[in-house]
């Protein structure tokens, strides 16, 4: 078991033939991934590496049976290719694609509800079952398999994390890179209700910044329906207020989405947190 | 982007929401033509520039002038102001508040109304003020209106002036992209008619090359910033003297997060974000040796952005160009041991964990 995606999960990339469809593609072979198509508008009849590339989304379910797609188109058309793989009857739809107008975001995620479909991104590195399989631009040598669930809003501090918790000897369960946008497809709740029902899964790692209210809501959430243990990080304890640091969701305003609040909300259901990203590991280690 | 009140309230035009007739004023030679009494305010992106002086009124010339003078250029929390909008003043009956904004959690767009309007939303009280979400895939609708007007408490005919404000306002939100359209006050003229008195317009940066009729956003940069800006670099300045490479947002964050806990203060932050061009990691480490901090701090974690890459481009710029403060380095992740051989005669300073490269750069700094 593992959440979201798993050793069924057949993939097809959008947007497969540009530099980094290549690339990952081929990343993602290497860690196991069942690859079966790419869709490149006009392109179609073409391959990459073995996997065959199609026109559309259509034609490569059809002749693939694929359940979960890669969206690495740029921004522009992102919301063009949600669509169309959510109308082609794909049911995990994994957005890498950073700067995506969130009126475009705010649309697609609505629709992906009304297909009963997961749908995780934008502006995320994607996520990886260890073991089974990986859907997304998250280096593959950091994982081991095993039996921490981890769910993020940033990506290259999750690496640090898992990179650490592998140093360990804890294995992950699955790993999902929630994204840094405003607007998100999978939450941190839908991850917490995933992972607790998951029973590989013995614990929990929630990786959160400033910003929104996102990890008020989570904590809330697991004082009445997670019981596996939760752990925590939160990035921008120090950042000044009103400072964007990069992601869109990462800015403080009005006083709302400031660290102290979610660690306050964190420890009232009774998360543990830690100071440095790497201490994640070390909690982990001593709570077994 | 953050638009100046006069140019949200040009879309407001644009979208037959009423607004004060006014125009822009660029010197005393503009203000002749304006009925008496009117209004001059400064253009600034940022609120409270009543209480800074930046907003007076007029009754005749020479008081005009006398403020224009004053108004132009004056400094209203680090804006300066370059822009003043003259209004003829209206007759208000009512004060109410607008406005459309992005609710995070449920991912819809929110409308919120309330009969006190004129002051600071926050200081409003939750109770009255009345909220309305709109599922983006239908878009505002009847029952949307129907549920939030009556909540005013507003005489009929203005009811029907509010709700026609409601829609358009909606339709703005939508086709410009907006995070942010508020109307504080909007008015009840004494004409019973509805009228946008202020307005705060956000637009979605993202979506900005959907909109090629507004004017882009005048940001005052410093060189530095601006250099950053041309190459494609995440750039932030804060107050502090550690100059901070990193890749990506989180970890940039975590980065600060850990200096402030040994007592460094973090200056100049680049993030390489996603970047495997050693040439770029060239560009920034330049960058970051002209902003002179007292210390570089480089905390890279490789996944996509390989650590050979990088370590490539700081050893290039250090054996070329030298380097005159102490460099600190913690490197993990992909291609890790490459790295650090390429870096090992760099005459660099290591850090083991994130903790100890924080601790060094900060006890360094000092």
């Amino acid at each position: 078991m593992a959440i979201f995606v798993d050793k069924k999960s057949r993939v097809l990339v959008q947007g497969a033939t540009g530099h980094q469809g290549v690339y990952h593609i081929g990343a993602m072979q290497e860690f196991g991934t069942n690859v079966v198509a790419g869709v490149t508008p006009g392109k179609g009849g073409q391959k990459v590496g073995k996997v065959p590339i199609f026109n559309d989304v259509f034609e490569g379910v059809d002749a693939t049976d694929a359940n979960t797609s890669l969206i690495l188109v740029p921004a522009r058309f992102a919301k063009d290719a949600v669509f169309e793989a959510l109308d082609a009857g794909i049911k995990t739809v994994v957005v890498i694609t950073e700067n995506i107008p969130f009126h475009d975001a705010m649309e697609f995620v609505h629709y992906s509800k009304y297909k009963d479909a997961v749908l995780i991104g934008p502006n995320c590195p994607g996520i990886a079952s260890p073991g089974k399989t990986k859907i997304g631009i998250l280096p593959g040598q950091i994982f081991k398999e095993g039996n921490v669930g981890v769910a993020s809003r940033s990506g290259t501090l999750t690496y640090e994390i898992v990179n650490s918790l592998t140093e360990k000897g804890i294995g992950q369960s699955t790993c999902v890179g929630l994204g840094g946008d405003p607007i998100i497809g999978t939450t941190f709740i839908d991850s917490l209700n995933a992972f607790e029902k998951d029973p590989e899964t013995k614990s929990i790692v929630l990786v959160g910044e400033i910003g929104g209210t996102a990890e008020e809501e989570a904590a809330e959430h697991i004082i009445n329906h997670i019981s596996k243990p939760v752990f925590a990080f939160i990035a921008g304890r120090t950042a000044p207020p009103g400072k964007r640091m990069g992601h869109a969701g990462a800015i403080i305003a009005r006083g709302k989405g400031t660290a102290e609040s979610k660690i306050k909300a964190f420890k009232k259901a009774n998360v543990e947190i830690a100071k440095f990203p790497t201490d994640i590991a070390d909690l982990i280690e001593k709570s077994v | 982007m953050k638009l100046f009140e006069y140019q949200g309230k040009e879309l407001f035009s644009k979208y037959g929401i009423a607004v004060p007739n006014g125009k822009l004023v660029n010197s005393e030679k503009d203000l002749s033509d304006l009925k008496f009494p009117f209004v001059l305010k400064a253009q600034v992106p940022i609120g409270g520039r009543g209480k800074a002086g930046g907003i007076k009124s007029a009754d005749n010339l020479n008081e005009a002038k006398e403020h224009f003078s004053k108004i132009m250029g004056m400094d209203i929390k680090g804006y300066t102001v370059r822009k003043v909008l003259a209004e003829e003043k209206v007759g208000i009956k009512k004060e109410l508040y607008l406005s459309i904004t992005l609710d995070r959690s449920k991912r819809m767009p929110l409308i919120m109304a309330s009969g006190k309007g004129g002051m600071d939303i926050e200081s409003v009280p939750d109770k009255e003020i009345f909220k309305e979400w709109v599922n983006p895939l239908i878009g505002i609708q009847p029952f949307h209106i129907r549920s939030i007007v009556p909540k005013l408490k507003l005489e009929k005919e203005e009811g029907k002036e509010v709700a026609k404000i409601i829609s358009k306002i909606y339709k703005m939100f939508r086709e410009y992209d907006c995070e942010l359209v508020e109307i504080n006050p909007l008015i009840i003229t004494k004409e019973e008619g509805a009228m946008a008195l202020d307005s705060k317009v956000n637009i979605n940066d993202d979506a900005l090359y959907r909109h090629p009729d507004l004017e882009p956003e005048l940001v005052e940069l410093t060189p530095l910033e601006q250099d950053a800006k041309e190459k494609g670099i995440a750039f932030i300045q804060l107050e502090g003297n550690i100059g901070v490479i990193a890749n990506g947002a989180g970890l940039t964050m975590a980065t600060l997060d850990a200096l402030t806990n040994y007592k460094g203060k973090g200056g100049v932050f680049l993030d390489l974000g996603g970047t495997d061009d050693p040439e770029k990691v060239k560009q920034a480490f330049e960058l970051m040796k002209k902003a002179k901090p007292k210390v570089i701090f480089l905390n890279l974690f490789g996944g996509i952005t390989k650590c050979d890459t990088v370590a490539k481009g700081v050893k290039d710029v250090i054996t070329k160009e030298g380097i005159d403060c102490p460099v600190i380095t913690r490197i993990k992740g992909c291609n890790e041991t490459e790295a650090k051989d390429i870096l090992k005669d760099a005459g660099l300073i290591t850090g083991a964990t994130l903790q100890d490269a924080a601790q060094k750069s900060s006890d360094l700094a000092r």
